[in-house]
């Protein structure tokens, strides 16, 4: 999301949200990734693209303090990571118990600002008209009252993609955020994420989608180590992408397709 | 109206019974709600039956079985969670050989006593006809702690259903609030075996439980339903049991059961039935 606020926020070091240096993630000591390096400026938006296993996950899982690092420096939000709860939302991949919960796509969403309202704080009007609000900005606020398992997958997503919004975090980390949207979904998240972003927010996204990563201010190839990263024009080559994918077919479409090398097995599925 | 009243109304012990049994249904329903939603049935399943030894121990010993299942169910959280944090085996399979060694280490010790199939029968089925006064006193306080620790939980309890590593990151700590359920599930089977016995406690927790995931919409919803349904099945059961002189505590575990088993196939003709203009709504 190309929102050229570049020039604003590199002023001041306040903004700086994420700070990684030689920093080498993996779970039970078992590195995945080595050596990485990267600063995340408030109002940037960093996709983290890769196949399965590539150690996306693990990157997210690791800014927000469920995985510790291995070793090397970690800044989020000027703190060790999973210090600032509440400023921090997070997309994971899975939601596995989203078929019996019985939830209604509003309450999902109103458990955005529990972080907010702790063990004991009353939910406000203000909490509700955040949750609507959100409900709103992904499209869905015909299915509030619906139950979450009579959803779609897709609207399902966008159920998720609404709770994260109405965090109104100042860090959205995200595992695969459009995954089972459809074109229009697809339209909608990145509308919800531009104002995410023009409102100061910074955004780290794991993705398939090369034509996603386009949209962002930074992306980081990885593939059990960072291939490269940098703007989009930098890093989306032909070449670094075969490093990335190990296949890459150019078609007639504009932009990059890539075929998704099969997988035996999937650390992050597998690894908790 | 005579058959539905009198019995409760002219015998004690069948009074005492259905007090008893309603606080077991309402402990039941808030926790089994979290287990249902969880996915802790087979904990749950390990926790109601590896407190059998501490029970049959302490009752060997001379001490009452409450004592005993406190012990046995420490023993069963500490082993339960030592197995998941280190284990790199299925902890599926490590809790399931787990409970089953209990249960086989309390069937040796009873087996020490001299009426080996009456006590064994005692703890795995209860004694809902022969309840104290004191022990309906200690049934209520437990029930108030389940609620009211249910109640201050209820936020990252849901957030755990929900997603445990999103609650983690919204602040709340997962260890802290999963071994807050572990002691809510724990505390309700220690109170409630001495009247639907370690075996049949098990019932209640997932029936009404799982009857009311599919009628509600909502998890407040869902423990109103799930106390409703326990309530029925403990007041049908008493009644079944004083009229036809069948087992009191096994005809209100059968009555739960049969519930759940009656809802759920309702649900899958309904839901059948439903699904095609429901997605044709929803597009």
């Amino acid at each position: 999301m190309n929102n050229n606020l570049d020039s604003k926020v590199a002023s001041s070091g306040e903004r700086v949200i994420i700070h990684a240096d030689n920093l080498e993630i993996g779970y039970n000591n078992k590195p995945v990734v080595k050596a990485i390096k990267f600063q995340l400026l408030a109002g940037e938006a960093l996709a983290l693209v890769g196949i399965n296993g590539s150690g996306k996950s693990t990157l997210l899982k690791t800014i927000v303090g469920l995985l510790d690092p291995i070793q090397g420096q970690l800044t989020v939000l000027g703190k060790g990571p999973g210090s600032t709860p509440r400023r921090i939302a997070y997309l994971s991949q899975f939601h596995a118990s989203g078929f019996i919960l019985p939830l209604r796509a509003t309450d999902v969403v109103r458990m955005g600002r529990f972080p907010n309202r702790g063990l004991f704080g009353r939910m406000t009007r203000e909490d509700n008209e955040i949750a609507e609000s959100a409900l709103h900005t992904m499209g869905i606020e015909h299915l509030a009252d619906f139950p979450l398992r009579s959803l779609s997958g897709g609207q399902q997503q966008r159920v998720y993609l609404a709770q994260i919004i109405a965090r109104q975090a100042d860090l959205l980390i995200m595992d695969e955020p459009t995954a089972g949207l459809d074109a229009a979904g697809r339209e909608i998240y990145l509308k919800a994420i531009s104002s995410e972003l023009a409102r100061g927010a910074a955004v780290v996204s794991a993705t398939h989608d090369i034509q996603e990563a386009a949209h962002c201010n930074q992306v980081m190839l990885l593939a059990h180590r960072v291939v490269g990263i940098g703007t989009p024009e930098e890093v989306l080559t032909p070449g670094m992408l075969l490093e990335t994918f190990g296949i890459v077919i150019t078609g007639d479409r504009p932009g990059v397709a890539v075929l998704e090398r099969e997988h035996g097995h999937d650390h992050d599925k597998h690894s908790h | 109206m005579d058959w539905l009243i009198t019995p409760f109304s002219s015998n004690n012990f069948m009074l005492h019974a259905l007090l008893a049994g309603v606080l077991v249904a309402i402990s039941c329903a808030i926790v089994g709600t979290f287990v249902v939603l969880r996915g802790m049935a087979f904990i749950g399943d390990a926790l109601a039956h590896g407190v059998l030894p501490g029970i049959a121990g302490s009752m060997l010993l001379g001490y009452s079985g409450m004592a005993g299942a406190v012990v046995g169910a420490a023993a069963m959280i500490g082993g339960i969670s030592l197995i998941t944090q280190r284990s790199r085996l299925s902890s599926d399979t490590a809790i399931g050989l787990l409970f089953v060694g209990m249960l086989a280490l309390g069937v040796l010790i009873i087996s020490r006593s001299n009426s080996f199939s009456g006590d064994l029968t005692r703890i795995l089925f209860g004694e809902i006809l022969g309840v104290s006064t004191r022990a309906i006193f200690i049934q209520l306080g437990a029930t108030l702690v389940v609620a009211a620790i249910a109640a201050i939980c209820s936020r990252p309890f849901l957030l755990l259903c929900f997603d445990a590593e999103q609650a983690q990151v919204m602040g709340f700590s997962v260890r802290l609030y999963h071994n807050a359920m572990l002691f809510l599930i724990a505390l309700t089977i220690v109170v409630s075996f001495q009247t639907v016995g370690t075996l049949l406690v098990f019932g209640m927790l997932l029936a009404p439980a799982g009857a009311g995931a599919l009628l509600a919409r909502r998890i407040g919803s869902m423990i109103a339903w799930a106390a409703i349904l326990g309530i029925s099945s403990v007041y049908v059961g008493l009644l079944l049991s004083y009229h036809f002189d069948i087992a009191a505590g096994a005809a209100v575990v059968l009555t739960a059961i049969t519930i759940f088993f009656a809802v759920f196939l309702v649900q899958n003709l309904r839901s059948q039935h439903s699904r095609s203009s429901e997605a044709a709504l929803h597009e």
